[in-house]
């Protein structure tokens, strides 16, 4: 039996605890992890239900589509074609409008499409015909929010109205709704950064706060374990998280939706890592500020992924914000990495094009972790 | 020199004073108790020897450690049990016990004698998981757990709260052991006959102490006489003794009511006032450590 | 021979194959404390929620304030007071809205509400706190007034669920002072405690152990029966033979 004349003799071999216990601290924040079995699902399912939907969910392919005409001229030629369209499988006639019913069909849904033929319709195809230089002598207005099928359409339009006879410059085309016609793809990037902000910055701050809210961080304080071994152990299974999901999503946005990353996987990943990096240190902060499990859900909800979800371009296009929110826009982390990735991925450029966002998304990664450093304090209050 | 040492130790939350200038020792190998009831200051007071939070006023020394310079050196020797169970509890008893022992860098089979008696116990159950066990498992394996790394003061801010009568006791003779092992227990309870359990005890009320000393040396502070008084109804015997005279004060204990008398105050007399009360039957007994309670209460 | 205001037979409770309470048999006279006691996992809760109405038992029979616990629950719980340690009042409202807020779930007019309202804090000799914040008071005031305020409506019986953890022994007494006085003026006290030494005021005491009723009887004679000091004494030796509470 140990009696207390070792005491000192004991207390000397402290150095060599601190190796052990944070492989403890680790493996107890897994158990934690992996014993939660819903959450665990739900971030593991996130991803993946997103991308197939946005994969499969989105079609490409061209059916059902309500077609109106607008020809204030209905001559021999505009009869053909839009005799053509209606007997055509995929379209569905409804019927001639004015021309100041177009936006109001088109905006209702009741149509996703609008013929315009030009008046003197016959004469002027004659006149393509015999090689003489015109304008567009029909104009199509399609509703482009659902790209792909969108543009799927209209090339088949343009194809039944004149036969073998069309030619591109015989057709104005207008898209409406979207005018940068943004592949379904464009929201990966969007995905990536919601979810690693989900993992890393509000599971983390919830794990780091259940602890003091339940007491056990009473417990770990009086110990030798440094508080700040206590938070890079929660950290570091949510690395490994993100990196799984991560690879899982690049995975997925390769070989199931053909995104291109012409850009180089690893620039990616960097740029990746980084962000993820990034949401732990918000994570932190976000636990040294706040003391209840719901505060900390609150805090990282509302106060990030909110601003994220309008802000960082992920939705709704930063070239569209009014001034004032696009000077807010740049305060938001998400927003960089959405467009460093966006410029990799689907763009294709390489990683040296990004360097600004790397460096903006460094810069910020530092000032948050340094914050919590500062702020943070050993005692309980 | 004492293993633990307070000096003045104040300690206010906003307007609410939890410790106003407590001052106390303790010895090496006791078990000294705080008896109390909530809001007297305990768990303030442990937090304060523990290191978790600075006081406002005063100082204090764990095994000769200051609590703000050395706090450090105080958090790697000292155990410490929490008002409420604070192990994890979707880890099993094996895996909190394993956990804790990593975290002071020592192996469980090393201290294994130490922790032994009281493992035994929740041994069989070492695979479930704590939010599974009841009350007084979760109180033995958190017991064990602060155990486990061999502290020479233990401090448990009132780990029979709330468990059943027969933990209870299990508890406290866990506790007369290690006292037995060298190891110094400072221990907060609400429980009033807890306090016998005690070598020294201190009692506390709203952030004061009222009086420090032996159990038995308490008992010794109350100086009126005590009566224990019974009748058929019980409340109107309590309005009734309260206007007698010579009745200091008199208040409910249970199966009879408890009567301080001062020195005009006579046994017969008080019979013959109550006289309509029926079966009225009036003995001296001894003070327990809830009247002295009662009585520094009202001073 | 006082009126039964509370009478249960064979009473038993299960959830799947676990039996929490075990074919209970008792009768509560009028006017008396009885204390309910147990240990955690005995199925003292389970009996108490089917007394309250909360819960409907598997299989027995029994009344409470005259009805059945098998099909009246909604009529048991308007006609008894309850008041539980973990909760009694919103710490956010004043004393004043706590006790109009429980007037008005008991069903009590405004008239009413007022004049008990008025009562009730004067006996209290709270009447200057009306306005106070629950939060605010200490502990002890507010048990007091949450048995108060667990009386309003004048039911028949009250319920008391580990009512005075954590108080103080005078501000205790003084609670139990209040209990008295209630049994006095024909009230029925149903009292759970942890606290042994409480159980020594009840007029009679029974003792659950694994899902049944083990010890009923006054304290005196429990005492006497199991040759204890105390009643401490009493139900350690019932609750050491105990399967449950593992």
């Amino acid at each position: 039996m140990k009696s207390f004349a070792c005491w000192p003799a004991m207390h000397k071999e402290e150095s060599k605890v601190m190796k052990n216990n944070l492989f403890a601290l680790v493996k107890k924040e897994s158990l934690h992890i992996l014993r939660d079995k819903r959450t665990m699902l739900i971030v593991i399912l996130i991803p993946v239900v997103l991308i197939v939907l946005f994969g499969f969910a989105i079609s490409t392919e061209v059916n059902n589509v309500n077609v109106a005409v607008v020809a204030p001229d209905r001559t021999n030629g505009v009869n053909d074609a839009v005799n053509r369209i209606a007997h055509n499988d995929y379209f569905t006639f409804c019927g001639y409008i004015n021309q100041d019913q177009i936006d109001q069909q088109l905006r209702s849904g009741k149509v996703s499409a609008v013929i315009v033929f030009a008046p003197d319709f016959d004469r002027r195809l004659e006149q393509i015909y015999a090689g003489l230089p015109s304008t567009p002598i029909i104009q199509l207005i399609v509703d482009a929010s659902d790209v792909n099928s969108a543009g799927a359409a209209t090339a088949y339009m343009q194809e039944i109205l004149l036969g073998t006879a069309s030619q591109q410059a015989m057709f104005e085309t207008r898209m409406l709704f979207n005018p940068q016609m943004k592949s379904a793809y464009n929201f990966v990037p969007g995905i990536m950064g919601l979810i690693f902000i989900l993992v890393c910055a509000m599971m983390t701050s919830v794990s780091i706060v259940r602890e003091k809210e339940v007491g056990t961080m009473e417990v770990l304080l009086v110990s030798p374990m440094r508080p700040t071994k206590v938070f890079f152990a929660k950290m570091i299974p949510y690395f490994v998280i993100s990196c799984v999901v991560l690879i899982i999503i690049l995975l997925l946005s390769y070989y199931l939706l053909h995104v291109p990353m012409s850009g180089g996987v690893w620039g990616i990943f960097s740029m990746s890592l980084l962000y993820v990096l990034l949401s732990l240190s918000l994570g932190l902060l976000v636990s040294i500020v706040v003391k209840t499990q719901v505060a900390a859900l609150l805090l990282s909800g509302m106060v990030m992924m909110l601003p994220m979800l309008l802000l960082s371009g992920m939705l709704f296009p930063i070239e569209n914000f009014p001034k004032f929110f696009e000077v807010l826009s740049n305060v938001v982390p998400a927003r960089w990495y959405i467009e460093g990735i966006r410029k990799m991925m689907i763009q294709g450029s390489p990683f040296v094009a990004v360097w600004k966002e790397f460096a903006i998304l460094l810069g910020m990664t530092v000032i948050f972790f340094g914050v919590s450093l500062i702020k943070f304090n050993d005692k309980l209050e | 020199m004492n293993v633990i040492e307070v000096n003045n130790l104040s300690k206010s939350y906003g307007k609410v004073k939890a410790l106003d200038s407590i001052s106390f020792s303790v010895k090496r190998s006791e078990l000294f108790g705080l008896i109390g009831p909530d809001g007297a200051g305990k768990t303030t007071l442990f937090r304060l020897l523990t290191t978790l939070i600075n006081p406002d006023e005063g100082s204090a020394a764990v095994d000769g450690l200051d609590i703000i310079k050395d706090y450090r050196k105080i958090r790697s020797r000292v155990g410490y049990m929490p008002g409420r169970f604070s192990l994890y509890p979707d880890l099993t008893v094996e895996e909190n016990l394993t956990f804790f022992a990593a975290i002071f860098g020592v192996k469980v089979k090393d201290s294994y004698d130490l922790v032994a008696p009281i493992y035994k116990q929740i041994e069989p159950f070492r695979k479930r998981q704590a939010h599974n066990l009841s009350g007084g498992m979760k109180q033995k394996l958190a017991l064990s757990c602060a155990l486990i790394h061999h502290p020479s003061v233990l401090f448990l801010d009132e780990p029979t709260t709330g468990i059943d009568a027969v933990s209870r006791s299990e508890l406290w003779d866990m506790l007369k052991n290690l006292k037995e092992k060298g190891i110094t227990i400072l221990v907060s309870t609400p429980y009033m006959d807890e306090a016998f359990l005690c070598d020294r005890i201190a009692l506390c009320n709203e952030g004061r102490i009222l009086g420090i000393d032996t159990p038995q040396g308490i008992i010794k502070q109350f100086d009126s006489r005590l009566f224990e008084i019974r009748a058929d109804n019980m409340f109107a015997l309590l309005e009734a003794a309260r206007q007698a005279e010579g009745v200091v004060e008199c208040y409910p204990f249970g199966q009879a009511h408890h009567l301080v008398a001062d020195d005009n105050f006579n046994m017969h007399s008080f019979k013959e006032q109550l006289g309509t009360l029926s079966n009225l039957t009036i003995t001296p007994t001894e003070p327990t450590i809830e009247d002295v309670f009662i009585n520094l209460m009202k001073q | 021979m006082s009126e039964t205001v509370i009478s249960v037979r064979n009473l038993t409770k299960r959830f799947g194959d676990f039996t929490a309470v075990n074919n209970i048999s008792f009768d509560v006279y009028q006017g008396e404390i009885f204390g309910f006691l147990g240990a955690n996992g005995a199925g003292k809760t389970t009996a108490m929620r089917m007394l309250c109405g909360l819960s409907y038992p598997t299989s027995g029979s029994g009344t409470v304030a005259g009805f059945n616990v098998m099909r009246e629950g909604e009529m048991i719980k308007r006609h008894i007071g309850y008041m539980s340690q973990r909760f009694s009042l919103y710490n956010t409202l004043t004393v004043g809205e706590n006790i109009k807020l429980f007037a008005g779930i008991y069903g009590l007019s405004k008239q009413v509400t007022a004049k008990r309202s008025d009562e009730l804090l004067a006996r209290l000799k709270f009447s200057s706190e009306r306005n106070t914040l629950v939060k605010a008071l200490p502990l002890g005031w507010k048990q007091k007034l949450a048995f108060a305020i667990a009386g309003i409506h004048r039911p028949e019986i009250i319920f008391l669920d580990e009512p005075t953890g954590g108080v103080d022994p005078v501000t205790r007494r003084q609670f139990w002072e209040m209990i008295y006085e209630a049994a006095e003026g024909g009230t029925t006290i149903f009292v759970t405690t942890h606290y042994m030494d409480e159980a020594e005021y009840c007029s009679r005491v029974s003792i659950m152990v694994d899902g049944e009723v083990r010890a009923l009887d006054t304290p005196t004679r429990l005492k006497q029966q199991f040759n204890a000091g105390s009643m401490d004494e009493v139900f350690r030796m019932l609750a050491r033979d105990a399967q449950r509470g593992e």
